[in-house]
């Protein structure tokens, strides 16, 4: 089947579309082309974050800290160093990932629960350096007037449109990294390890080096946002690289749904607009975010996009069946089209990386129970 | 670091061997109020096998009704910890019917974001009652004691003794006790406990009651030393996951041992170095026990 007609792609496409038009309403509202961008540096943490849990299956509760050492990366170099914003971005997002691997060395000893309350130390263990370390930092008076990027006299970054559709174009990339990852052998080979490290160990997956890569791209991500979230925001304190960041991003991807490619995107769109519609509430806002938080993990544990997902695929199973039961010669093709697809749940099966198989092992009533 | 250590002392008379004895039954004090937090987690982890975050919240909540009952209905201290126990206790309950309950099947992920979405849901209920500002809990428990010529608060004292009780207690219940032993069962194997006919859901509220009584007094205990405020539970949320992961997740020694060791290497490393580093010790400890054994140091094989 034609990938243009695979309604998964179409999906993200559109979100992508409508995202890239907001400015066509908003222009004239700098506050709301703010949110919307400070959202988009949020939803590219998140991708981040979608390698390691979505693929992975790790829970890292360091990427609020990755976070903050990008935006802090920019900050300083711009201000107490005088860079420019490139080159303070491209170095910070390299000593992100120096920073992120060197973590993972470590951190990707332990398992499960041992690595999340792990990594969640390190979080911690930034935040503290970033909020104690006076004469650097500048601890809790924070990080003032950061630099915006330099336009070369051709495009004006002042301008809240300009910094959108500059954020808008890394968050395209990012999104078509997550596509291309979700797409590659190395997407499988994460995928495999989050169905059973065992069972990757022993078909000859290299489980730690794959865990290693995972987590330091999962960090350069979160650098990256960061970075952008430095000169989108011009003022950085602390509470950039707090726990509560890495907690709001656990939030949005499980909105949007983990190991999805639309997912982070639409789940840090919607989360971001529900914060500002509780924005009144300020602190309380909580008080009916916590329990939406709980009741999503326990009755929508897919997300928004998993749930339109498995909405697709019993359709397309559907399909398939009615097809079988006309004529037997289309079961390759339709078949292909679901294991091929971008948000799909069913791939976390070993058993359905042949195109053939998915076809006969779609009738299992929910993978995820299975995980 | 001279100057932080001078800046410290108290202001008459202070000898080296003196303000020793006072950091040690500082880091004593500090010991009991983390093991009781830290008990807690670690039999929720051994019955449910998962990280209660929402623990250090559960603590907070538990500050925070002993303050209200202390204060604003005026019972004595030991019954407003009493009271307050008994409603965290009921708190921890409606938590596993409620959010872990549904999730037992879920994978370990799920469960730490659900606890996460618990802790953000209490903390803004605390700060939405008693607001975002620190509190002051006055204790009728007031002087001092003079041990080998340090002063040490009777309130202090005070911790240590009732902690050291409530531990006792705690170990008597769980190996004597028909109930206690449940617990143990079902941290030993859950399909077999169930098939002697131990109710495992029985035994999971029991045990996430049972923490959340342990934490409020600890809570309570501490408040008045320091202050409250809804964010209270973060800094020792924390701590006690480094104290349990330390000690080897499930592993009720560990706790003990654990809590009394970090809390002393804290309270030692902020009077002998600085504050900032006694507030990462914790951390810093932490990576430098998993960087070279990535079980914990007390870790009994579990079967999972």
């Amino acid at each position: 089947m034609n990938p243009m007609k695979n309604p998964r792609i179409i999906g993200t496409i559109a979100v992508i579309i409508l995202l890239g038009l907001t400015p066509l309403a908003f222009a004239q509202e700098n506050y709301a082309m703010r949110v919307i961008t400070v959202g988009m540096c949020a939803a590219i943490a998140v991708y981040g974050l979608n390698i390691i849990l979505g693929f992975t299956g790790q829970l890292n509760l360091a990427q609020g800290g990755f976070f903050g050492i990008g935006a802090y990366g920019v900050g300083l170099l711009t201000t107490d160093y005088d860079w420019s914003f490139w080159a303070a971005f491209v170095v910070s997002v390299i000593g992100t990932a120096v920073i992120g691997y060197l973590c993972g060395l470590i951190a990707l000893r332990t398992k499960d629960e041992y690595f999340a309350i792990f990594t969640m130390a390190i979080g911690f263990i930034i935040f503290l350096v970033i909020s104690r370390w006076e004469p650097v930092t500048h601890a809790h008076s924070g990080v003032n007037n950061v630099k915006f990027p330099e336009g070369g006299g051709l495009i004006d970054f002042e301008s809240p449109v300009a910094m959108f559709y500059l954020v808008f174009a890394i968050l395209l990339i990012c999104v078509y990294t997550t596509y291309a990852i979700r797409r590659s052998s190395v997407g499988r080979t994460l995928l495999t390890i989050r169905t059973s490290e065992d069972l990757a160990d022993a078909i000859g997956v290299r489980v730690g080096f794959s865990k290693q890569l995972a987590f330091a791209a999962s960090a350069v991500f979160g650098g990256v946002g960061g970075g952008l979230y430095a000169t989108v925001v011009g003022f950085i304190g602390p509470d950039a690289a707090s726990i509560d960041k890495t907690f709001e991003f656990l939030m949005f991807i499980l909105v949007g749904g983990m190991g999805t490619v639309a997912g982070p995107l639409l789940g840090s769109m919607i989360v971001t607009f529900l914060f500002e519609l509780f924005q009144d509430f300020q602190a309380y806002r909580f008080i009916v975010l916590g329990p939406i938080i709980v009741a999503l993990v326990i009755f929508a544990p897919r997300g928004i996009v998993g749930y339109l997902g498995g909405f697709v695929d019993r359709r397309n199973r559907r399909r398939r069946v009615e097809e079988a039961r006309g004529a037997d010669d289309d079961l390759d093709s339709t078949g292909a089209s679901t294991s091929g697809g971008t948000g799909d749940h069913r791939a976390r099966n070993v058993a359905d990386g042949t195109e053939s198989g998915a076809g006969r092992t779609g009738g299992t009533p929910s993978p995820e129970e299975t995980k | 670091m001279r100057l932080t250590r001078a800046a410290l002392m108290p202001a008459e008379d202070p000898t080296i061997m003196t303000l020793f004895i006072q950091q040690l039954f500082n880091g004593l004090a500090l010991g009991g109020v983390y093991c009781l937090a830290a008990i807690g987690l670690t039999l929720v982890f051994g019955v449910l096998r998962i990280p209660n975050l929402a623990h250090g919240a559960l603590y907070m909540l538990g500050a925070y009704i002993t303050y209200f009952f202390l204060t604003t209905v005026g019972v004595p201290y030991i019954a407003a910890i009493g009271i307050a126990a008994i409603m965290l206790f009921i708190v921890g309950v409606g938590l596993e019917r409620l959010v872990f309950h549904p999730l037992r099947n879920s994978p370990h992920t799920h469960h730490m974001i659900a606890a996460v979405g618990a802790m953000f849901f209490f903390q803004a209920l605390a700060q939405a009652i008693w607001g975002a500002d620190f509190r002051r809990m006055d204790t009728p428990i007031t002087g001092e004691l003079r041990i080998l010529g340090a002063e040490i608060s009777a309130q202090r004292i005070v911790i240590i003794v009732t902690a050291v009780i409530v531990l006792a207690l705690l170990a008597l219940f769980i190996k004597r006790s028909i109930h206690g032993q449940t617990i143990e069962a079902i941290e030993q194997d859950r399909v077999g406990a169930s098939l002697v006919g131990i109710n495992p859901s029985m035994v999971s509220m029991l045990t996430l009651g049972l923490s959340a009584l342990l934490a409020t007094i600890a809570a309570g205990l501490v408040a008045p030393i320091n202050l409250l405020s809804p964010t209270m539970g973060d800094a020792l949320n924390l701590k006690v996951f480094a104290i349990i992961i330390l000690g080897g997740l499930g592993s009720l020694p560990g706790a003990i041992v654990g809590g009394f060791a970090l809390a002393i290497a804290e309270t030692m490393t902020a009077t002998y170095i600085s504050s900032a580093v006694g507030e990462a010790v914790a951390f810093i400890v932490l990576v430098a026990v998993l960087a070279i054994k990535p079980n914990g140091l007390f870790t009994k094989a579990v079967q999972r």
